[in-house]
């Protein structure tokens, strides 16, 4: 079962140094009221059975913990298991907190909803939530954005979501956030903003990382009915920092649990074009909250560059840097070259195309594994699928 | 080297005047670094009683489309927090308008808070607004600033809630910033409502003179507002005018503002 946060838990509004309300006082009122709504679902045991049965019914949960025999024999022998979050309903993990959110707007009686996407899977899981609940759904997506995951705009307005594209900064995902809040900080009383990772000002980092919990919650159980034993190491991507954190929280506990995260690093940390926030960022303040961020010499915000948009983001959630900061997980990078690879190895080697987001994981496991065979399971998030980035790819490869 | 009271004295002498104050807002170094000074001389000696100079932020997420071109374009052209410190110094040195430096909070957090505090006095800051700072949202840091020379403005919302909105006023240094519709900076063609309710009741929980901001831009809307409060702000209006019609555009504009705010 899934453990939302209580109102008492939700007074803190900081993970040690990071996070907080870095908000203009327009929204203020509106994330007291997203604090004290979702406080009370939290202690409201109908809001967690309409949610888990969604989760079950229509999202298609528990995902299977899969034993990836070739790959892990590929990866120098590692044991490894792949949370499928990929045969998830809409293809990728973000539709477990839409869910959770549109429920809490029906709850504020919020009836248009706003989203901010990159990689166009929380646009999706978004548009999918308001057709099921009849709510009017606006999606902002830089134009560069639209441009390389277009199959995705096309299945937004096929759910009846109108897809707003912002041709302002660096026209990806930071650019697409900033527009979507100035809708909220516009139309903040009929408006429910229902952000798609564990950023944004607080209650959103612990809130979504509550519904994304149900990964690790999952993978956890799994993991000990099938082998006996907890992971030896649980790894992910982070962008944002949603899947991984979904996966890392319920193990945070489980001190002997190593927990990697895999940022993207573009065309490599030693060059400029990256998206490596954790790893070569510095703490500052985008989107409300406090956290590593790569910044210019000036402090302006710094252009991220990932081969996958849903990475291509220069923050990360703020429970991330302080799990950095007190050295519970750990943070790498992998390419856009190392990621392609491995989004091809796992489509030859068992049969899955993953999401180029969660190829970075796979990355890290190819890269890495020979350093866990012998240590016990390796389980690795496969947050999303890879159909949405197949014509990307196919034009990157040049066929 | 610290500058009295320069806001408050400034309220006081339109109120003398038995008129709004007029409060400008101006992208620092906008239409271009070489005309950023002319810009600040140009809107005090049109009649400009306090100027808010902005420093350009890579994602100014309260700014409407005009604010974010000036931003863009300016930081394209180099300018950063330290040019904008230094063009407030050189303005200081040839006009007492009052200055309140306007920015985001992350490029004071680069620049380091207590650094950046120090180096603002010193260059003839009156007062600071940082937009993306809600009271209470990082109280060690509200202190520093508190606790310094610069009078720290706070920005009230249409939303904000009766008592917190109190609580705001009565923490504002300076002036209170009424912001007088949900939504980002930028001209429109009508006023938002309710605002003169909103105001009498800041004005009477505020120790310091209540400024309204967001949609001012014309003379009608200006004489209008400046019927309910201390004083309005205008941003949008003036960068556009700046933009489009250069530093003399810009102070033509002012002019005409300031002459629509008499109480009659």
């Amino acid at each position: 079962m899934i453990v939302l946060s209580s109102a008492r838990d939700l007074v803190a509004d900081r993970f040690g140094l990071f996070g907080g309300r870095f908000v203009p006082e327009t929204l203020i009122s509106a994330l007291d009221e997203l604090t004290a709504v979702y406080a009370d679902a939290s202690a409201d045991p109908s809001f967690r059975e309409e949610l888990e049965a969604l989760w079950k019914d229509y999202v298609g949960r528990p995902t299977p913990l899969y034993r990836a025999e070739r790959l892990g024999e590929a990866a120098g022998g590692a044991e490894v298991w792949l949370k499928r979050e990929d045969l998830n309903h809409t293809g990728a993990h973000k539709i477990n907190n839409a869910l959770g959110q549109v429920l809490l707007a029906r709850r504020m009686g919020k009836r248009r909803i706003i989203a901010e996407t990159g990689a166009g899977q929380h646009g999706v899981a978004t548009a999918t939530v308001c057709a099921l609940f009849g709510l009017e759904c606006v999606v902002y997506m830089g134009e560069e954005d639209i441009r390389r995951q277009a199959l995705n705009v096309f299945r937004m307005r096929l759910l009846g979501a109108e897809v707003r594209s912002v041709d302002s900064g660096t026209r990806t995902l930071k650019d697409a956030t900033n527009e979507a809040i100035r809708d909220w900080v516009t139309n903040v009383t009929d408006t429910h903003y229902i952000i798609g990772s564990v950023v944004g000002p607080h209650p959103y980092p612990a809130m979504v990382r509550d519904f994304q919990s149900v990964i690790g919650i999952e993978a956890r159980n799994q993991c000990l009915e099938r082998t006996g034993q907890l992971p030896s190491v649980v790894v992910a991507c982070v962008g944002g920092g949603s899947n991984s954190m979904g996966i890392f929280h319920p193990f945070i506990g489980d001190r002997n649990v190593a927990l990697v995260g895999v940022e993207a690093a573009g065309d490599g940390v030693d060059t400029p074009r990256h998206a490596a926030t954790l790893t070569l960022g510095k703490p500052g303040v985008l989107h409300g909250s406090f956290s590593y961020l790569l910044q210019d010499e000036h402090g302006q915000v710094a252009g991220a560059h990932s081969i996958s948009a849903g990475l291509d983001y220069p923050g990360v959630g703020p429970e991330h840097s302080y799990l950095k900061d007190s050295g519970r997980a750990t943070y790498v990078s992998a390419t856009d070259a190392e990621a392609l690879n491995a989004f091809q190895q796992l489509a030859r080697l068992e049969g899955i195309i993953p999401a180029l987001e969660s190829a970075h994981a796979i990355a890290y496991v190819l890269r890495e594994g020979a350093r866990w065979a012998g240590r016990g399971p390796m389980v690795v998030c496969l947050s999303g699928r890879g159909d949405k980035d197949v014509a990307q790819v196919a034009e990157m490869l040049g066929q | 080297m610290s500058r009295d009271r320069a806001i408050a004295k400034a309220f006081d002498r339109a109120a003398a005047e038995k008129r709004a104050a007029l409060v400008v807002y101006a992208t620092a170094g906008y239409p271009r670094p070489e005309e950023g000074l002319a810009a600040l001389v140009a809107a005090a000696d049109a009649g400009a009683d306090v100027i808010e100079l902005g420093v350009p932020f890579s994602d100014p997420l309260a700014d409407g489309p005009t604010i974010q071109k000036a931003s863009f374009d300016v930081i394209e052209a180099g300018v950063d927090l330290p040019w904008a410190l230094e063009l407030l110094r050189e303005f200081r040195r040839q006009r007492d308008t009052p200055v309140v430096i306007f920015s985001y909070l992350n490029p004071i957090l680069h620049f380091g808070v207590e650094r950046f505090i120090s180096a603002a006095v010193d260059a003839g800051a009156d007062g600071l607004l940082i937009t993306d700072l809600p009271v209470d949202a990082d109280p060690e840091l509200e202190t520093l600033f508190e606790s310094s020379p610069l009078d720290l403005v706070r920005l009230i919302a249409p939303t904000t809630l009766r008592e917190r909105a109190r609580y705001i006023a009565s923490r504002s240094g300076g002036f209170v910033y009424y912001i007088s519709r949900t939504g980002v900076t930028g001209a429109r063609s009508e006023l938002a409502t309710g605002i003169e309710e909103k105001v009498a009741e800041l004005r009477a929980a505020s120790e310091v003179p209540v400024a309204v901001g967001f949609g001012i831009s014309t003379a009608e809307q200006a004489a209008a507002v400046a019927r309910m409060a201390d004083g309005i702000i205008v941003g949008s209006a003036f960068v556009d005018a700046l933009g489009k019609r250069g530093v003399a555009g810009g102070a033509e504009l002012i002019a005409t503002l300031r002459g629509a705010l008499g109480r009659g």
